[in-house]
């Protein structure tokens, strides 16, 4: 029986999701912990494209909410966006490019920090912007990056990369 | 034979997947917005709510089987680091224990007399842990990350007859406070969040102060607002104050430890002493903690 791509995503993303939030400890490595989820979500939309990649960061970030009880939707916009700006990298300037996980994982891992500092604050939320950004910023940035291609493999091992048929291919043959 | 390509249409492959690919993200961004917008402004009581609890108990027995399968692993793991620091801390522990038996005499008396002198008195107090409060033991079955939310999620909630604000302690001292109650499970802040805050005393001097997180760091506590007139010295233990003004009372009971003094500071400008806790509990590594419901309910 072939399983579709998309199931093997959700499922993929579902044990990541739990595994991000009942195993993986908020202070792994010098303050901070690797962000499976959002490396995982990156992968997807490297790989599947933008469109997917939004959809299965919000798929992820609405479960992390739920299974955390955290204000529902923080996560899911984050991811959402991660997803959607991975998967763009890779239709425009990051196709076929060897580093492009390692590199979307670095500016993303930061970005979504930022946006989430941004998004707590403006909920009302305690954030002190020095914890965050730095203290568990800079080794969170530094394992994600470390993890990125391992993780990028493992999600290409499961899902595999959605095939771009442009324009030149669309061709007919006459005779 | 020759090949040519397919004309574009007016809206060719292109053009379509961009627009599909907007509304895409487009109406996730938007759902992502209205959640935010539903589950802030409802708090606990909104419609919300009530999906995030029949979700939650869904997800459950997944979150229980998966911390299941961890715990052995974890347990190698935390085997493993405890070996390096063994020879030190048996060391320390013996010195300690010396210490402590003398401590404990001293106290075994004093409580006798304490016993006696309420008895005189006919003393009423507040809430005392552990008599007046039920222990509920629960399962840590998650943690949210640590940048923006200093929390962990329990297996147990209101079924079990845990409400908001009751007090969360492991062995070692006290944890946090349930801010947020399911039927099946619990959300708990931890000492260590932003808005965390507990009145405490040190044990030695009684000198009274908050006891919050120290900003920019990981696990460091502050006991803040004592008074530069107090003698505070690095080792002393400080613990929960339990106070009980009029109506009103402290949500945890006193006498619960929160750690100890590692270094005291001020300065000419400062009205209060800067005071440094290490906390007993080690909040990166709970596995199982002990929610006190009280036994007669909070006014």
């Amino acid at each position: 029986m072939i399983v579709p791509a998309s199931v093997r995503g959700a499922a993929l993303l579902f044990g990541v999701v739990l595994i991000q939030a009942v195993i993986v400890p908020p202070y792994l490595v010098a303050g901070g912990a690797p962000d499976l989820l959002l490396l995982v979500v990156i992968s997807l939309g490297l790989l599947r494209g933008s469109s997917a990649g939004a959809a299965y960061g919000f798929a992820g970030g609405l479960l992390l909410d739920l299974l955390t009880l955290e204000t529902l939707g923080v996560s899911s916009l984050v991811l959402t966006l991660a997803g959607f700006w991975a998967g763009r990298y890779a239709e425009t300037t990051g196709r076929g490019r060897r580093l492009a996980p390692v590199l979307s994982a670095a500016v993303i891992t930061v970005l979504a920090a930022l946006f989430a500092f941004f998004l707590h604050s403006l909920l009302g939320d305690d954030v002190v912007a020095r914890h965050a950004l730095v203290t568990v910023l800079v080794p969170t940035l530094a394992v994600n990056v470390v993890l990125a291609l391992p993780v990028h493999w493992l999600v290409r091992s499961v899902v595999p990369e959605r095939e771009v048929l442009g324009p030149a291919q669309r061709v007919e043959v006459l005779v | 034979m020759t090949v040519r390509r397919i004309p574009t249409k007016t809206l060719g492959p292109r053009g379509a997947g961009a627009l599909r690919r907007r509304l895409v993200v487009g109406c996730l961004v938007l759902a992502s917005l209205v959640l935010i917008t539903i589950s802030f402004r409802s708090g606990d009581d909104g419609p919300l709510a009530g999906v995030q609890s029949a979700a939650s108990t869904v997800l459950r027995p997944f979150a229980v089987g998966v911390e299941r399968v961890a715990q052995p692993f974890r347990d190698a793991y935390h085997w493993a680091d405890s070996l390096l620091d063994a020879r030190s801390d048996a060391e320390r522990y013996r010195q300690e224990a010396r210490e402590l038996r003398q401590r404990v005499i001293q106290a075994e008396f004093a409580l006798q007399e304490n016993e006696y002198l309420r008895r005189l008195l006919d003393y009423v107090d507040g809430p005392r842990f552990p008599e007046d409060f039920e222990p509920v033991p629960a399962e840590v079955i998650g943690r949210p990350g640590g940048a923006f939310t200093q929390a962990i999620v329990v297996a147990a909630g209101s079924e079990n007859g845990i409400r908001v604000n009751d007090p969360v302690v492991t062995a070692d001292g006290l944890v946090g406070i349930v801010t947020r109650v399911m039927p099946r499970e619990a959300r708990v802040q931890l000492l260590t969040d932003q808005e965390a805050a507990a009145s405490a005393i040190d044990v030695r001097t009684q000198a009274q102060g908050i006891v919050r997180h120290a900003l920019g760091t990981r696990e460091t506590l502050v006991l803040d607002r004592v008074r530069k007139r107090d003698v505070v010295r690095p080792g002393d233990e400080i613990v929960t104050a339990g106070w009980r003004t009029g109506g009103l009372s402290s949500l945890f009971p006193k006498g619960i430890p929160i750690g100890v003094v590692t270094s005291v500071g001020q300065t000419d400008t400062d009205l209060f002493q800067q005071v440094q806790v290490d906390p007993y509990v080690d909040f990166g590594d709970l596995d199982a903690v002990l929610v006190l419901v009280p036994l007669e309910p909070r006014e």
